[in-house]
């Protein structure tokens, strides 16, 4: 038949056509209002050793073999790899997911809410051109297609459980693999926009709450012998972010020559030493001064409960006592994971979305003291300290 | 230990050229260094592979390095473009992100000795696309099984060592699959 030998042409209008088909049954409307309500299982403080250890993470990059990196090339480019990315990122996510959502046509505060969810990267939320992201089941999980890389995908954990990490991304990327072709080869692995993620293209992190360290200044400690070991220590953001709240991420550096499973257990050897570490350090800070410690946190919650205007750094700076001093057995009353999620639900974007409105610093810092006010009902500190 | 920047052996020397004002590191195994010494007794210095690699910092520092190289370079010959993108060694020094795939094999000499400093490592042992040879996965399994024994013996791990060793021993006394048989 005639109809089946199309022209050039008729071929592009025919992959667009179809490509618009995929692309509306691919994509997902997000719910923000659910999401503002909610938090992810990462920060449910459950987990394994999750009285330091808050989450685990594994990231692959991973690039299609046949199209340029997306940060050196053109839109269309961009958009074609997003069109052949899109229907099976959504394909692997699994059961439960909420599905595949395109991060270019969503506004600033919209991508910015993301970032502070952890779900897409602030590069990823500042690149060009047709992009998105498949987010997994209680934000376990996120797809990001045309970060740095054409596929950065990623799964979150409470507390401390890396092999877990390893084992979904791993069926995840075995998933998509059946579908498309990686760039690949046999002397580099798997081939990055970046040499430092060449190789495996895989960061291996664990965010870690260490306050004692911090108040003790035994924190320089644990920098150094990091970095002996080439780990990278970041903030709770990852790469070049501050570290707020006294939240560390400790992540390997070396993605070449060494097998996924050796990254990971050299992680796994490193981490139980700092745990330690802190624990030790906040046993000692009770021993040493307990009525001193005690008074701390307790003011630490004191203001928390009754401030009428609070900015972020404060907010992180007390929250993080206060995480201490629940962790300490020296309050009673709040939960982990009521403070594990304040410190996401009191960023800014979170407090946007929560009024439904934009607002200015000073109308943010009101908002942000409301909110914990409301989280935090007040609670009888225990005796035990005097 | 530094790996010879022209094989797989360790390093054993370590070279600083002075050329032009300029110095340039070189670590080289013996072999490799005697090969080295006598091409540049008869026709000067090697134009690769070298590296700046007393700084820790890696890209920057690197890409600096690169811009004087390639300043140099750019009078006698005009710089290789990646065959994929099209872009060259230099901008990627400047921007610090390749173009493409295809990258990896244009500036393949190059990029072996920034692989080295970032990762010390230039080989990949870990997990292949489904479609890879079985030639392949013996190849990387060895390089890991090696690496892995070497780090045994330093840390005077004698038993698992010994293990390591059968375990190489078992894959090196396999035949090699042909090629066609692998698919």
């Amino acid at each position: 038949m005639n109809d089946c030998r199309l022209s050039l042409r008729e071929r592009a209008i025919f992959r667009t056509t179809r490509n618009k088909t995929h692309y509306d049954a691919g994509m997902t409307v997000l719910d923000f209002d659910a999401l503002t309500n909610s938090s992810g299982e990462w920060l449910k403080g459950v987990g394994p050793e999750s009285d330091v250890v808050v989450s685990s993470r594994i990231r692959l990059a991973r690039n299609l073999d046949r199209f340029p990196f997306p940060p050196q090339t053109t839109d269309a480019i961009r958009g074609e790899v997003e069109a052949t990315l899109r229907g099976p990122v959504a394909e692997v996510l699994p059961p439960g997911s909420m599905g595949y959502v395109r991060i270019d046509p969503l506004e600033t505060l919209d991508r910015q809410f993301l970032v502070e969810r952890q779900l897409v990267s602030r590069e990823h939320s500042e690149a060009k051109g047709p992009r998105g992201v498949g987010i997994g089941p209680q934000e376990s999980m996120s797809l990001m297609v045309n970060e740095e890389d054409h596929l950065r995908m990623q799964v979150l954990r409470s507390g401390l459980a890396l092999d877990e990490c390893w084992q979904e991304i791993n069926r995840v990327d075995d998933a998509l693999q059946q579908q498309v072709n990686f760039a690949f080869n046999e002397e580099f692995g798997y081939l990055t926009s970046c040499p430092t993620n060449v190789g495996t293209g895989m960061r291996v992190s664990v965010m870690l709450h260490l306050p004692a360290l911090v108040m003790t200044k035994e924190i320089q400690k644990v920098f150094q012998s990091m970095h002996k070991m080439s780990l990278a220590v970041r903030g709770l953001y990852g790469e070049g972010s501050q570290a707020m709240g006294d939240f560390y991420q400790i992540s390997n550096q070396m993605t070449l020559g060494k097998s996924e499973l050796q990254i990971i257990q050299s992680m796994q050897q490193v981490i139980p030493g700092v745990l330690e570490y802190e624990r030790r350090t906040r046993r000692e800070m009770v021993k040493e001064n307990r009525p001193k410690l005690h008074d701390k946190v307790s003011r630490a919650l004191g203001i928390l409960q009754s401030a009428r205007t609070i900015t972020s750094e404060e907010t992180m700076h007390l929250l993080s006592s206060l995480r201490l001093g629940i962790n300490l057995g020296l309050i009673d009353g709040i939960e982990i994971p009521t403070i594990n999620e304040l410190f996401i639900h009191t960023q800014p974007a979170h407090l946007q979305k929560l009024s439904g409105s934009p607002m200015e610093s000073s109308d943010r810092n009101a908002a942000r003291a409301t909110q914990i006010r409301t989280k935090l009902a007040p609670v009888k500190p225990t005796g035990s300290g005097e | 230990m530094k790996k010879c920047m022209r094989c797989t052996k360790p390093a054993t020397l370590h070279i600083t050229e002075i050329q032009l004002g300029q110095a340039q590191v070189v670590h080289l195994c013996e072999t490799c260094a005697q090969k080295y010494l006598s091409s540049v007794e008869v026709g000067g210095l090697p134009s690769s592979p070298i590296d700046d690699d007393e700084d820790e910092s890696g890209l920057e520092a690197d890409a600096e390095d690169a811009a004087l190289e390639a300043s140099d370079a750019e009078e006698e010959t005009p710089t290789a473009a990646c065959t994929g993108c099209g872009i060259t060694f230099k901008q990627f020094r400047s921007v610090g992100r390749l173009g493409c795939p295809q990258c990896y094999t244009s500036f393949h000499d190059d990029l072996l000795s920034l692989l080295e400093s970032i990762h010390q490592d230039t080989q990949h042992v870990g997990k292949c696309p489904p479609q890879t040879s079985a030639n392949t996965l013996r190849h990387h399994e060895l390089v890991r099984l090696r690496s892995e024994l070497k780090a045994a013996v330093e840390k005077e791990a004698y038993e698992q060592a010994a293990d390591l060793r059968d375990q190489i021993q078992t894959i090196e006394s396999q035949t090699p699959v042909a090629e066609d048989a692998a698919g």
